[in-house]
């Protein structure tokens, strides 16, 4: 036997996330109850302390994002899970985050909605409020696992992207990928590769906290009692921290925090394509939806249908490029998604008309079935 | 072995049927398959009514819900009667007899053995009846081979019931040995 | 008298926003004394505030210094001490922030007791906004929001701090600053949550709309209203009528939450099973 089957065993999607947590160097969580993600909360209260980490509950939704931005900014990688309604309650502190660009990972295991609505219903509902859910303009991170495997692997990537960008990075699990277990192969250490965040080479004399130092426009970030004395704000501010209401200065970080991801676009955007070559019908599709969609291409293909399939990985920042370069070749996009329609509107807005996008667009706590793919392959070829 | 078994089990809340489903899969995967378990929950993880599915293929697997089942498990009249349709026409279904009367599938080559009343009455609990229905799903079937479903078994259950534990899966191999010489 | 602190301040971002005549300025000096006097390393200090006119104080001190969202200036303080136990945190908030929007995270920061330094500036009033009232304005007093005098009832925030379960619990104001110094002092010393209600004045929109005087007024109220728990204790319950007990008022160590997570790494660091 070698290595990676010794490693391999069946595990939970949410445990895969909060193992993969542990690999890329987190050591600070903070939570909330909540279905469907508390497994992980669960499994990194025992798992942390095993690595000298630290695990809190806290009294609510609000104040575990504020703890783990708090903890952050001590140099520790931190983390926190939520689900629907503790995800509205997030916004709050998750754009305080962004605006004073302190590095962590969020999960939502999204569950259907709005409101208490489904606790245990799976959902693909939560896409929009990724990327609009705090209030202001925001640059943001998103990105979606289909498999158990791809929670592991995507967390540690997430981190890295986190730590990277210093941006908080959202992991959009959905209840099905949460809570199915199926087989990993937990990576060696050192197989995957763990991004540190860049601090400081200056004396904390000349140390200027927002000033980036290159092209990244990434400015690299002092702990917490390392002797680097700076301010930290929710205000906008200029490149020493303290908060201005000059126009022109307000401006500019606001322009910063937006270039910043679109210069890291190629690091950022992940998607995957099968079967593209010749199809004629190109399904769009994440999370858990991609494994039923990938089902279908396989089943379309069988009967002779051109059928391929776009998976995103990244949500937010949107996968225009790739998308546009294969709506030059396709006849139709379909876009299964499990809400009443986010990611069809946008997929259409990238296309800009180039081909038709039809959504198939359900909200009902059951992952959308091959059957039904197929049958909208059908109708439009 | 067959490529691909699509295997659903239902049940009440505390048959361990989840378990079952889990210890199934982790079969699987000491065998070198791949494997995905997934599961309904009912509000009451108790007596309300429990889904429990398990994929088992030697390619990766993508849509993760079983569709029309290779495979069917019932142990209670109401999974019964909302699964016992979803089957495919070559399927196999196992009706727990203890519990499941009076049910004719119409599709599917059924077996009916007297699964919780010889967890009940021959190992001597009534909670092993998951481990007994494991020894007769495989048994039937070889999904996996009973070496890496003793192991799989022995991995999973609390300290100390291990040997309640193979009585179980022992005594349901030879239950369905019997149901098949007699049909 | 500035020379001997000056160093703990960002001198190149004075003056502060603060109205002429209010008292947050006297009340940040005794943090900045006590935090002198107990020889705190200020490269391992973390000051954190919320939102409000107090708050602003983090943006003019020379240390790590985290100006938070509304109300959840405890929720970050509390990842910044797990997170790093070696940090000296210290909490600045007012009566809003504090008591009204961050209400559940003062009572869970009490019962959990992390080695935390809470000073509450308590100016009876939303400064920032404009003189609303809080959950910390008298019966009856008046405010933007309460043109026809208030008739809600005020917190007696040390008490409900006491009632959290906050091991340090101390009042004081910001007429009386030795007091007011010595109480920060002795609550740094306690390991656990210890908790200062400083007593401001705010002439600009409370002391106005409550026709109440001016700045100086306002410190002779607070002289004149304040008794120490030491006098309150020798005097009858008739003469403590309306009187505001300052001093400490409670001191109760017990389990401190970071040294008690230490103890669960130190058993179980190491533990490969998940």
């Amino acid at each position: 036997m070698n290595v990676t089957s010794i490693n391999a065993r069946l595990m939970q999607g949410n445990q895969a996330c909060a193992e993969g947590a542990i690999y890329a160097g987190a050591r600070f969580y903070a939570g909330y109850p909540i279905t469907p993600s508390t497994e992980i909360a669960e499994v990194l209260a025992e798992r942390l302390p095993q690595v000298g980490g630290k695990f809190i509950q806290m009294e609510d939704e609000i104040a575990s994002m504020a703890a783990i931005v708090g903890a952050s900014l001590t140099g520790a990688k931190s983390m926190t899970a939520t689900s629907g309604p503790g995800f509205s309650l997030k916004q709050e502190n998750l754009g305080y985050a962004v605006l004073s660009e302190v590095p962590c990972v969020v999960v939502n295991v999204q569950r259907l909605g709005p409101s208490t609505g489904g606790p245990t219903a799976p959902s693909q509902g939560d896409i929009m409020q990724a990327r609009w859910g705090t209030h202001g303009d925001h640059p943001i991170i998103a990105v979606s696992p289909s498999s158990v495997q791809e929670c592991f692997e995507l967390t540690v990537k997430a981190f890295n992207l986190s730590e990277r960008f210093r941006i908080p990075v959202l992991m959009m699990l959905d209840e099905v990928i949460g809570h199915m277990r199926e087989r990993i192969v937990i990576p060696a250490p050192g197989e995957l590769d763990i991004f540190e965040r860049k601090t400081p080479e200056v004396a904390p004399s000349q140390y200027v906290p927002y000033e980036p130092q290159d092209d990244s426009l990434v400015p690299p970030m002092a702990n917490f009692g390392e002797g680097y004395r700076y301010h930290v704000t929710g205000l906008l501010h200029d490149d020493t921290g303290f908060p201005s209401n000059s126009p022109a200065v307000m401006g500019a970080h606001q322009d910063r925090l937006h270039e910043k991801i679109r210069r890291g676009l190629n690091e950022i955007i992940m998607v995957e394509e099968a079967e593209t070559e010749d199809a004629d019908v190109l399904l769009v599709a994440f999370g858990c939806m991609a494994r039923s969609a990938a089902r279908a291409v396989k089943e379309a293909r069988a009967k002779g249908q051109k059928v391929g399939m776009l998976r995103l990985i990244t949500i937010w920042p949107f996968p225009e490029e790739a998308l546009r370069q294969l709506a030059e070749k396709v006849k139709a996009i379909i876009v299964p998604e499990m809400n009443l329609g986010q990611v069809v509107d946008v997929v259409k807005s990238a296309v800009e008309g180039k081909v038709p996008v039809y959504g198939i667009c359900q909200a009902d706590g059951e992952i959308i079935p091959p059957e039904r793919i197929l049958e909208k392959i059908e109708e439009v070829l | 072995m067959r490529d691909s078994w699509e295997i659903r089990l239902g049940g009440s809340g505390g048959q361990g049927l989840i378990t079952g489903g889990i210890i199934l899969a982790e079969a699987a995967i000491l065998e070198g398959k791949q494997a995905v378990q997934s599961q309904s929950y009912g509000p009451e993880s108790r007596g309300g009514s429990s889904k429990a599915e398990v994929i088992i293929s030697k390619e990766s697997i993508d849509y993760m819900k079983v569709r029309a089942a290779d495979l069917l498990l019932v142990m209670s009249p109401e999974a019964a009667k909302k699964y016992v349709d979803d089957v495919k026409e070559e399927g196999i279904i196992i009706l727990d007899s203890t519990y499941v009367k009076d049910c004719e599938p119409k599709k599917g080559k059924v077996y009916k053995v007297d699964i919780s009343r010889i967890a009940r009455q021959d190992v001597g609990r009534e909670v092993v009846a998951n481990i007994v229905a494991l020894g007769v799903i495989v048994g039937l079937t070889g999904v996996v081979s009973r070496e890496a479903l003793e192991k799989a078994i022995l991995a999973r259950v609390p300290k100390g019931t291990e040997e309640m534990n193979k009585k179980a899966l022992a005594a349901g191999f030879q239950a369905i040995k019997s149901a098949v010489s007699a049909a | 008298m500035f020379a001997e602190i000056e160093q703990y301040f960002r001198t190149e971002r004075l003056p502060h926003i603060w109205c002429p005549g209010c008292t947050n300025g006297i009340i940040v000096k005794s943090i900045v004394e006590a935090i002198q006097k107990a020889g705190l390393d200020q490269d391992k200090t973390v000051i954190v505030s919320g939102i409000g006119c107090s708050s602003r104080a983090t943006g003019y001190l020379n240390f790590n210094t985290l100006h938070t969202t509304h109300g959840r200036a405890l929720a970050f303080a509390t990842g910044v001490k797990l997170a790093n136990p070696e940090l000296n945190v210290f909490v600045i908030t007012g009566d809003g922030d504090c008591t009204s929007i961050g209400g559940n995270h003062f009572i869970h920061s009490a019962r959990r007791n992390m080695d935390l330094n809470v000073i509450l500036f308590n100016n009876n009033i939303y400064g920032m906004t404009g003189g609303q009232y809080s959950p910390m304005s008298p019966s009856g007093a008046k405010a933007t929001t309460a043109p026809y005098g208030n008739i809600e009832r005020p917190f007696d925030i040390c008490n409900l701090a006491i009632a959290s379960g906050a091991t340090y619990v101390a009042r004081g104001n910001s007429f009386n600053t030795r007091q007011l110094t010595d109480i920060i002092y002795n609550g740094i010393a306690n390991k656990g949550f210890s908790f200062v209600e400083a007593i401001a004045s705010c002439p600009v929109y409370y002391g106005r709309k409550n026709k109440l005087g001016n700045a100086a007024d306002m410190l002779k109220w607070q002289r004149d209203n304040c008794i120490t728990k030491e006098a309150a204790d020798r005097l009858p319950p008739e003469k403590k009528q309306g009187k505001i007990v300052t001093g400490i008022l409670h001191h109760e160590p017990a389990p401190e939450y970071t040294t008690e997570y230490q103890k669960i790494i130190d058993k179980f660091q190491g533990g490969e099973e998940s």
